[in-house]
């Protein structure tokens, strides 16, 4: 597989072209919104947690490159159902999946779908892509949420 | 154009940087409204000074001092001939053309700009001449105005005279916009300004590689741009102004090499052109850029005026051929800069499978995201040509952009 077909797959064009969870959820329970300066990427990541913690909804809006909507799109449809505290591990086993070299099967397996876009590792210039959504789901779950984040 | 491209190959024998491949494609280098590559004679020149001429300028009464000083007043001497300025003192070396407009926007800050008064800018600014005016706007207590521009991409003189009033002091536009190449009326315009008395800054960054500078032809007050854009080095640029007006300007930074006398108590500042250069100049990007504009007198305008339309003439004629591009600027008589953007692709996915097929374009919102609203697009891609550039690249940017469509159909 080329290095363009690894970063392209199927399952990333058809988030890309379809993505899942598109939209704002109203009422929500936490916000932020990711933005990267220097692209212009832009998306409103709503998220309706339960009172014990659980994500019982989430969804993502905004524009950016099939790799950042695709991960949206990925994102929103891991996550329903988890804990908080899970969402969050979730979230830096990704972001490793990203940029290390360290990954394991036992990783993969517990990123699901999601580890479809460890094809980014190629492309340095594009992992702010695929993190920008996750960044933003930090920041929607911090105690100190900021409403404007960037990954650059 | 079959003798133009043929000159062509002898600008790209200069350019080492030419020679190599990028992922295994031979480099096709559209990136040059960003910055240009450097031929052979400006890297030689930085080398022969950084090995055998090195020295501070304006300091010393040694030789290697006198000569470095000279070095850098023979290149403030030919600038002030490129740009056809009334004398030398009119060229103020700067760190580039944002430093430029800085310095000319901090000095009208502190003088000219009223409570009350209006500063006019275009829609199509880079944020270099957005940013610096509504600093000024804010801290004079002064408007800044917008003028707009048609669906085309170029002024539209009549809104633009329209925005001018009795209040406006300073009036800011490019000579030629990063993103839709258009090639702008300078004198026109500047002589619109001129009827309600403002003073008028033109952001030369795209315009000193691929246009005539004549600033007193243009009757602006201030011409700005960059070495790195003319194929000379980074870190260098130059505020072309008036003399009669900075001469009455405040300085904006202090320190050595601006005073003429300093004691405990006050200073006294020197003379134009030092006036407004403190520290220590970028000697060593001063030469290269002096190198630059001999490179360009080298080439000549009729050359590049005639490369820059047969070129773009081409390159636009490949881009109808391929479907969903849409243009954004199509001025008539615009310079070789080509933004689009393509039906269903993200222009940053378009920028990644360029990339991987050795084409370096520019995707995103080039420093002008209030422009990008203008045409309610996120981003654009952004092709721009130099004089190295010929067919050949051309199609290696079409042949490339018919790759995006087997991911993206």
């Amino acid at each position: 597989m080329s290095r363009l077909d690894g970063l392209y797959q199927q399952l990333i064009l058809d988030h890309n072209k379809s993505p899942r969870n598109f939209g704002k959820l109203d009422p929500h329970s936490h916000y932020s919104h990711g933005v990267n300066p220097l692209c212009g990427d832009d998306y409103e990541v709503t998220l309706q947690v339960s009172p014990d913690g659980i994500i019982e909804k989430s969804a993502f809006v905004g524009s950016g490159c099939a790799i950042s909507k695709s991960s949206g799109s990925l994102m929103t449809s891991a996550i329903e159902g988890k804990s908080v505290a899970d969402v969050l591990a979730l979230k830096d086993r990704f972001l490793n999946l990203l940029i290390c070299d360290t990954v394991t099967e036992d990783d993969r397996a517990v990123l699901g779908k999601l580890a479809v876009l460890e094809g980014v590792k190629k492309f340095p210039a594009r992992v702010k892509c695929a993190a920008l959504v996750w960044r933003a789901i930090e920041d929607a779950l911090s105690e100190s949420a900021v409403q404007t984040i960037s990954t650059e | 154009m079959r003798e133009l491209f043929d000159k062509t190959q002898w600008i790209r024998d200069q350019f080492p940087v030419l020679k190599r491949k990028v992922h295994g494609h031979p480099l096709v280098y559209l990136d040059n409204g960003a910055t240009t590559q450097k031929p052979q004679s400006v890297i030689d020149r930085v080398t022969r000074f950084l090995s055998e001429e090195y020295s501070t300028v304006h300091r010393g009464v040694y030789l290697m001092s006198q000569e470095s000083t000279e070095f850098c007043e023979t290149v403030r001497s030919t600038i002030a001939r490129f740009v056809n300025a009334r004398r030398p003192e009119e060229v103020i070396f700067t760190s580039g053309t944002t430093a430029a407009i800085n310095l000319a926007a901090t000095a009208l800050g502190k003088s000219v700009v009223t409570p009350g008064g209006e500063i006019v800018i275009t829609q199509m600014e880079h944020h270099a001449n957005i940013v610096p005016w509504q600093q000024v706007a804010l801290a004079t207590g002064a408007t800044l105005k917008i003028a707009p521009i048609m669906p085309d991409g170029s002024v539209d003189l009549e809104a633009f005279e329209r925005t001018l009033t009795p209040k406006t002091q300073i009036v800011a536009f490019p000579h030629i916009s990063n993103v839709l190449g258009t090639v702008n009326p300078v004198a026109q315009m500047t002589a619109m300004a001129k009827t309600v008395g403002a003073i008028v800054v033109v952001d030369g960054a795209q315009g000193i590689a691929h246009h005539p500078v004549d600033v007193q032809a243009m009757g602006c007050d201030f011409y700005c741009f960059s070495a790195h854009k003319m194929y000379g080095p980074t870190g260098v640029g130059v505020l072309v102004g008036r003399y009669d007006l900075m001469d009455q300007l405040p300085p904006v930074q202090f320190g050595g090499d601006m005073i003429e006398t300093v004691t405990f108590e006050k200073s006294t500042f020197a003379k134009l052109p030092a006036k407004f250069e403190a520290g220590t100049p970028p000697i060593t990007e001063i030469i290269g850029m002096g190198a630059a504009v001999e490179f360009i007198e080298s080439i000549g305008w009729n050359y590049i005026l005639g490369h820059d339309q047969a070129i773009l003439n081409y390159a636009l004629a490949g881009l109808e051929t391929i479907p969903g591009i849409q243009l954004i600027g199509t001025a008539p008589g615009k310079s070789a800069i080509i933004s689009f953007v393509m039906d269903g692709v993200h222009p940053h996915d378009v920028g990644t499978i360029l990339d991987m097929e050795g084409v370096a374009v520019r995707v995103g919102h080039h420093c002008a995201q209030p422009l990008m609203g203008v045409y309610d697009v996120p981003a654009t891609i952004r092709a721009s040509f130099s004089v190295y550039n010929t067919e050949s690249d051309a199609d290696g940017l079409l042949s490339a952009l018919q790759k995006v469509r087997h991911y993206f159909q």
